[in-house]
């Protein structure tokens, strides 16, 4: 299962770079362990990021989102336009 | 209802123009125009860039316009937010509703701009004579878009 991953803002920019394609094993479902495989790879800031917000396919998830194959997954802080 | 994301600046009196030519039930047009403040937070800022997620930002104010228009018996929306460099005095962004009392027109405006705040996916980063910086989210934003009832009232 592959999912493309959207970083944007202060995430983006820590990370140095827009997004990721990733291969997931069986057992992550949902954004939370997709979240957690993140951060075990190496973005810590996914952890420690305050009131982060996630997205998957361009609505609002929660962290029992399911996750499923081709789905876009966009991980951001609070918004701030207007 | 008209939606648009772009760099470039706008004309705001053709915009409002087009937004009621034509219509004879219209009987109010309200308008918001944010701008580039000099100052924010008691720092001089120099710039403003703004980033937005391309897709999803169009999809969510589509969604904030469809709730207001589910609340007030509105005729027409203009939503107009720019991104990119910016710098202080710049229009931002522009919310336009119109209606045939202003009563809806005023309060569908408010709604629109205090949702498009805390759920457009829109992030600001500021320069200022200490460098470069992602604009913290504001409680009072949150709490400004939680005010209004389903029935179209601010608590």
């Amino acid at each position: 299962m592959s999912v493309r991953i959207l970083y944007f803002a202060g995430l983006r920019e820590a990370f140095g770079c827009p997004g990721e394609n990733l291969d997931l094993p069986a057992a992550v479902s949902n954004v939370g362990a997709l979240r957690a495989l993140l951060v075990a790879q190496g973005r810590d800031l996914l952890a420690s990021a305050k009131n982060l917000r996630c997205a998957v396919n361009q609505e609002m998830a929660a962290a029992d989102t399911p996750v499923a194959d081709g789905d876009e997954v966009a991980f951001f802080p609070p918004v701030t336009g207007g | 209802m008209s939606i648009r994301i772009q760099e470039a600046d706008f004309d705001l009196a053709a915009e409002l123009a087009e937004l009621r030519a034509g219509d004879p039930r219209i009987g109010a047009l309200t308008s918001f125009v944010g701008f580039v403040r000099d100052i924010n937070d008691g720092n001089s800022v120099s710039e403003m860039m703004l980033e937005h997620y391309p897709g999803m930002c169009e999809k969510a104010l589509a969604e904030i316009v469809s709730a207001a228009k589910a609340r007030w018996e509105i005729v027409g929306v203009r939503v107009i937010h720019r991104v990119g460099r910016l710098q202080p005095g710049d229009q931002v962004v522009l919310v336009a509703v119109t209606s045939a009392h202003r009563g809806a027109a005023f309060a569908a405006c408010e709604f629109i701009m205090d949702y498009l705040k805390t759920r457009a996916p829109f992030w600001k980063r500021e320069t200022t004579p200490n460098g470069a910086h992602w604009v913290d989210a504001r409680e009072s934003d949150d709490s400004a878009a939680t005010r209004w009832t389903p029935d179209g009232h601010r608590q």
